[in-house]
């Protein structure tokens, strides 16, 4: 199963609420994704020059150390991630935590994004990483029902798909190790045996080749074998695709000040002026995105 | 009236007054947002509105019942209704009306992937379009679109019969176009009015059913169906 869920903001007021909106939508998802359960912010922006890490770390991890050794500023702590903002470029201070904190896992790294995820159902999750008191442009969610691989806070969901990027998934891929073997020769990293991880991994390597993400999204209905409904962010927005069959369910909705998706409906009637929203369901096999500069 | 708001009363609650021995014979549902199974499981001759949009499987297995939604409806509305009506006045999602026996059920929007998925005997009737996959080994019953149909109408039909009046994106496997008999423009004109359907002539219509190529099928056995 799994539930997803995505959030764009058009007013100050839903920015304002982003992380507690969000925390409604995922408790509705709980049934469908009880194991797990993660989440993508984009908000306050690195200054030009800095970047922003996610990073995961073990009980007791030393942040203010980390932090004082990277030359960081004051880490935030976030249940069992710390965010840093650090004075070098974000392929560099990724690389530099790989090498020097193998006991650390990078899960974003970017200007504006935030992932925290861990195993565990929903509502701890919501509850132990403070996400009403999360601001942001938009934002994706993820509740996990386990089919491919392990539950492990590794093998939750989303999936950091490059600097700024990110992906949910709500399905299974039975092509994933063949794949996940021909993007290894091409040079992508991969943390876990995740099918998902594999999406997200495809989307890095089309992109880096000169893909815009559209066309990137459009090369899964070729290269996947599987079923799915994506939903992928940007720092300027979301995407989502479903696969060609549409075995997977996806409701979006709009209004003057938020565009939203969903696994299911009852996660979208949580959100303020649902009832006056225009709600459609996503075709199969065509993709559908939102940037800021579009919509402002 | 029995008047029933979801933000008040649980759904469970709800569900069991409606499967009680002698239920109220009108209801009317407040405040749904999307919650799965709503009215599902009634066997009583009663009328049920729903102001708002369901989640999965309202009125599913539908018996005797009245039941409108005022908005959406999610993932198979009325699958396995044996008898009675559900109207959707918005869009549903897929497999409406899935392996239903027998009842009515009209969608006043379009409906998604796979409606009337295996139907047995319903008669399903859109006013809008239909998604890819639809009347997927339908066995029994009638489906009228009064849009267009997405890819693989009918794959695998078996003796259900489908009224289309726009385009169908493709046939699925032992799916073929019919000739319109008088007989065929009488029960579609029937369901049309059963349906509350306005502007659509019969004529406009073509009929798709199975050239009984692909099941097991025996023509001695023909009128059993």
């Amino acid at each position: 199963m799994c539930g997803i869920a995505g959030l764009f903001s058009k007013s100050l007021e839903v920015s304002d609420g982003l992380g507690g909106h969000l925390g409604e939508m995922l408790l509705q998802l709980s049934d469908r994704g009880p194991d797990s359960a993660g989440v993508a912010f984009y908000r306050d922006p690195a200054p030009a020059g800095s970047s922003k890490l996610s990073l995961f770390g073990p009980p007791g991890c030393a942040w203010d150390a980390l932090a004082r050794e990277v030359g960081a500023g004051e880490p935030e702590l976030r249940g069992s991630h710390a965010v840093l903002v650090v004075d070098m470029q974000a392929e560099a201070a990724e690389a530099w935590v790989r090498e020097r904190h193998p006991e650390l896992r990078v899960m974003s790294a970017g200007q504006a994004i935030e992932i925290y995820k861990e195993a565990g159902p929903p509502r701890e999750f919501v509850e132990r990483f403070g996400l009403r008191e999360l601001q942001g442009s938009h934002a994706l969610g993820h509740t996990r029902m386990a089919t491919e691989s392990r539950v492990t806070t590794e093998h939750s969901h989303p999936f950091s798909t490059g600097l700024d990027l990110c992906l949910v998934h709500n399905g299974s891929l039975s092509n994933h190790n063949r794949l996940r073997r021909r993007l290894r020769r091409e040079g992508i990293e991969f943390q876990t045996d995740n099918d998902s991880e594999v999406a997200a991994g495809y989307l890095t390597w089309r992109m880096r080749e000169g893909a815009s993400l559209e066309r990137a999204l459009e090369g899964c209905l070729e290269d996947l074998d599987g079923f799915y409904t994506f939903a992928v962010g940007t720092a300027e927005g979301f995407a989502v695709l479903r696969d060609p069959i549409a075995c997977k369910p996806a409701v979006m909705a709009e209004t003057d000040d938020w565009v939203a998706m969903a696994s299911e409906y009852r996660a979208i009637a949580v959100l303020p002026g649902a009832e006056e929203a225009t709600v459609w369901e996503p075709e199969p096999g065509r993709v559908y995105s939102w940037e800021r500069a579009r919509v402002a | 009236m029995t008047e029933v708001d979801l933000a008040v009363t649980s759904l469970r609650d709800l569900n069991a007054a409606l499967h009680g021995p002698d239920p109220a014979p009108r209801w009317r549902v407040a405040n749904p947002r999307g919650a799965h199974a709503l009215a599902a499981g009634i066997d009583a001759p009663v009328e049920v509105e729903v102001d708002g949009h369901v989640g999965y499987y309202c009125a599913g297995m539908n018996k005797q019942a009245t039941v409108r939604v005022h908005g959406n409806a999610g993932t198979g509305v009325a699958e396995n209704m044996m008898s009675g009506t559900v109207v959707v006045e918005g869009n549903a999602s897929q497999s409406a009306g899935a392996t239903a026996h027998g009842g009515l059920l009209v969608i006043h929007g379009d409906a998604s992937a796979r409606c009337g998925i295996s139907m047995k005997g319903a008669d399903i009737v859109v006013h809008g379009s239909v998604g890819h996959m639809s009347a997927f080994m339908a066995q029994k019953g009638r489906l009228v679109v009064c849009g267009d149909a997405g890819d693989a109408l009918g794959d695998s039909i078996y003796e259900a019969r489908l009224y289309v009046r726009g385009e169908a994106a493709g046939l699925g496997a032992d799916c073929v176009e019919k000739e319109m008999r008088d007989e065929h423009r009488d029960e579609l004109r029937e369901l049309l009015e059963r349906a509350g359907v306005e502007g659509a002539e019969p004529s406009q219509f073509r009929r798709y059913g199975s050239a009984r190529r692909l099941y097991n099928f025996h023509v001695d056995h023909a009128g059993e169906y």
